[in-house]
């Protein structure tokens, strides 16, 4: 039982969207496709929903073959980024609609207001919270409880494959967070097969689940979400995987020892996982948060550097740092907002550094021991 | 330049509000000359409609808005003298950069000697030497943003910036230079800036002064590391940092708060401040502040101030994890960088860190439970002790 991609592209006038994909996901579990804009997701999910047709390849699920069906033939289902409703239907028939369709579609003789279909839009309306807006119209609603009764109707449908394209990114960030919430006890423990795509790894550690890594049109990694922050198999695959992005610098290997702009440390002495890397060029990764400023960690690599800003989320500073001719950023628990300008110095903690071939493919090389 | 005053500003988009159709209400704000300020809130809250009336898109139902000594309550935008970035580029497309830059100074007649120097300092700080003889039909959003703000700058002698969610446009990894650009022109030319936006991130990046407001009222003023620290409403503690401040209904018994049946105790500062009057209360700490007690498996109480819960949920972000975790009938969230996090279903002891809880009465601090003691609650009403 499974949802098979096999060379699955996408051109639109000679333009590739999307390269050659293949994927091998399991079904009735959730899935987060995690890409910046324009990474493809919405191409690679147009295609799931057969709202667009491949250029190559072929989708199968369970066996059987997803291309050919015709659309209304498709047990899928699709949220997205803008709040899509019926403008002219109440939250009730909005939510009732895929119900009333099906029931039509099984006999002809069913009345109307069924009492079936009743209680599954109130149960639905329970579970996303608008059960008191269900006489309301779309533009009586706000922009967050729009989005709850899209997803209500797309759960009404009851399809074996739903598929949600960055349904929080049009919300304020503390809807977004409880909705967030919400939505993980909601997709993790059905039967349906989910996409979820955003362009926020949070979403993919928050909901814990098995994460695709689509970057320019192609899979950079498909692994479970920690896998991917503690092993992505590229530097492009940790750049997209980290907010912020991973820092990443070139450092020359001899004799054990590695020599970067401004600095060089026994390799050895600093991590067990670095002590037989041979000689020769690699880029290292290390994420803002296990970079600190001004510690005096006696193995850490100390880099000076100059502050060029403190971005500051409300519980987090991410101080960038000018060192030499790196850029690097650090992650401060709390709320620092030191002066643009000053100097200060660096530490990375070595036992978390990883290494990647210094081409421009970037493959992981080493990791560290989880 | 100037400070930016609005005294007892009301507004309603009705002719004959009611009290309930007011979007400000009896709103007080000093913006100080040449500070950076940011005005932050969700939407709805007021805080665009705050910015149209410092701009004069719009006048007030009452009150009075001035600049510095002058009053510009009834003056139209043009006769301010302020500089503005909105939210999408404005940019003349068949001119070119220069062009554009030039634009507000050639408006005015300045002399073209005027106007190469000033244009040509701009483009050197924002980076821009290299694109002035470009269209600006075709630049990326970015530049045309930037150019925008070259825009607000090139006056020497606006009143105040105001921007308007000026990063709207700007692609996710380009933002934090914009950020930083923006931070850097502010430190150079020391212009009392007003940056409006719903993102904390945006706020507290490029303001030393944030303005929180809620439901057409500013409901804390303060530095970033105030509003994280030291939320005086539970909306700030709510609002501010990712996950937001447990907040937990509570009683008062014998010098400390009840939860759930369990007590928490208070310091006698706040418990003194706290039994003076009545009203609903709620306690306050930040999922960064709940620390889980180690060993702490078993459902007895453990040591004061250290409360049974029951995990519920736990998300693995990697370095860190949430913990959400069940007190009673309230839920509450601890941020954790334990190497091992708990298992959901398990039952553990939390305790809060010192100085970190706060008391809120009818959604109002109380008085901070500050360790060190240096902090003093604000003058008690007429009548306290």
């Amino acid at each position: 039982m499974s949802l098979e991609l096999n060379g699955v592209s996408k051109t639109v006038g000679g333009q590739p969207h999307l390269y050659p994909i293949d994927l091998h996901l399991e079904v009735g579990v959730l899935h987060i496709l995690v890409g910046r804009t324009r990474a493809g997701k919405t191409s690679l999910l147009r295609i799931l929903a057969g709202l667009d047709s491949p250029s190559t390849g072929t989708i199968t699920m369970n066996g059987q073959d997803l291309v050919h069906i015709p659309l209304r033939k498709r047990s899928v289902a699709m949220v997205y980024q803008e709040f899509v409703n019926y403008p002219s239907l109440t939250v009730y028939e909005n939510i009732a609609s895929p119900l009333r369709r099906q029931k039509a579609k099984r006999s002809d003789k069913g009345s109307a207001a069924s009492p079936d279909i009743d209680a599954r839009v109130r149960e639905l309306a329970e579970t996303l919270h608008i059960a008191h807006l269900l006489d309301r119209l779309p533009n009586q609603i706000s922009g967050g409880q729009q989005q709850r009764v899209a997803i209500a109707r797309a759960l009404a449908k009851g399809a074996d494959l739903l598929l949600l394209d960055e349904p929080l990114v049009n919300l304020d960030y503390k809807l977004r967070e409880q909705m967030r919430d919400e939505l993980a006890d909601i997709l993790t423990g059905t039967t349906t097969t989910v996409i979820y795509a955003t362009s926020e790894p949070g979403e993919a550690l928050a909901f814990g689940a098995n994460t695709i890594v689509l970057d320019k049109g192609r899979v950079l990694q498909n692994a479970s979400a920690l896998e991917v922050y503690h092993r992505p198999a590229s530097i492009a695959a940790a750049s997209v995987f980290g907010d912020p992005p991973m820092n990443v610098f070139a450092v020359e290997v001899k004799d054990g020892v590695a020599r970067l702009t401004g600095a060089e440390f026994s390799l050895r002495q600093a991590s067990d996982h670095l002590a037989e890397l041979d000689d020769g060029t690699y880029r290292l990764g290390i994420r803002a948060s296990d970079c600190t400023l001004e510690t005096t960690e006696a193995n850490h690599l100390q880099l000076p550097g100059t502050v060029e800003l403190c971005e500051i989320s409300g519980s987090e500073t991410y101080v960038h740092m000018g060192c030499s001719q790196n850029h690097f950023i650090v992650q401060e628990d709390g709320v620092f907002p030191h002066q643009l300008g000053q100097t200060l110095t660096l530490s990375i903690d070595p036992s978390r550094l990883l290494v990647f071939a210094a081409d421009r493919e970037g493959t992981l090389i080493k990791s560290y021991h989880r | 330049m100037a400070d930016i005053i609005l005294a007892d500003i009301s507004h309603s988009y009705v002719a004959q509000p009611d009290p309930s159709e007011y979007v400000l209400r009896r709103v007080d704000v000093h913006f100080g000359d040449g500070e950076a300020h940011a005005l932050l809130g969700p939407s709805g809250c007021g805080k665009t409609t705050m910015l149209n009336l410092i701009s004069g898109l719009i006048h007030p139902t009452s009150g009075q808005i001035r600049y510095g000594a002058k009053d510009v309550t009834r003056l139209p935008t043009r006769r301010r003298n302020i500089a503005q970035v909105f939210q999408f580029p404005v940019l003349y497309d068949t001119m070119t950069v220069f062009d554009n830059l030039a634009f507000p100074l050639r408006n005015r007649g300045r002399p073209d000697s005027e106007v190469k120097k000033r244009v040509g300092e701009i483009a050197d700080l924002l980076e821009l030497d290299s694109e002035l003889t470009r269209r600006a039909a075709n630049l990326t959003p970015d530049l045309k943003q930037i150019i925008s703000l070259g825009r607000g700058l090139v006056r020497d002698d606006v009143a105040a910036i105001l921007l308007d969610e000026p990063l709207t446009v700007i692609d996710p990894q380009r933002k934090w230079q914009i950020r930083r650009t923006l931070r850097q022109v502010h430190e150079q030319f020391r212009h009392t800036s007003i940056y409006v936006t719903h993102d904390q991130t945006e706020a507290l990046t490029f303001a030393d002064r944030v303005w929180v407001m809620n439901e057409g009222k500013i409901v804390q003023e303060g530095s970033p590391d105030e509003l994280f620290r030291r939320p005086e409403h539970t909306f700030v503690g709510y609002f501010i940092g990712t996950p937001g401040m447990n907040i937990l209904p509570c009683q008062l018994v014998d010098g400390a708060a009840m939860v759930a049946g369990q007590s928490i105790p208070l310091s006698d500062e706040v418990w003194q401040q706290a039994r003076r009057d009545q009203g609903s209360f709620e306690i306050g700490i930040r999922p960064e502040f709940v620390e889980l007690v180690a060993g702490g498996d078993s459902t007895d109480h453990g040591q004061p101030g250290e409360l049974s819960v029951t995990i519920t949920a736990v998300e693995d972000h990697g370095r860190f994890s949430i913990a959400s975790a069940e007190l009673g009938e309230h839920q509450i969230k601890a941020k954790l960088t334990d190497r091992v996090p708990p298992a959901p279903g398990q039952n553990a002891r939390i305790r809060f860190a010192g100085g970190e809880l706060h008391l809120y009465r009818d959604q109002r601090i109380v008085c901070a439970d500050e360790p060190s003691g240096d902090h003093r609650p604000a003058a008690t009403p007429a009548g306290g002790n």
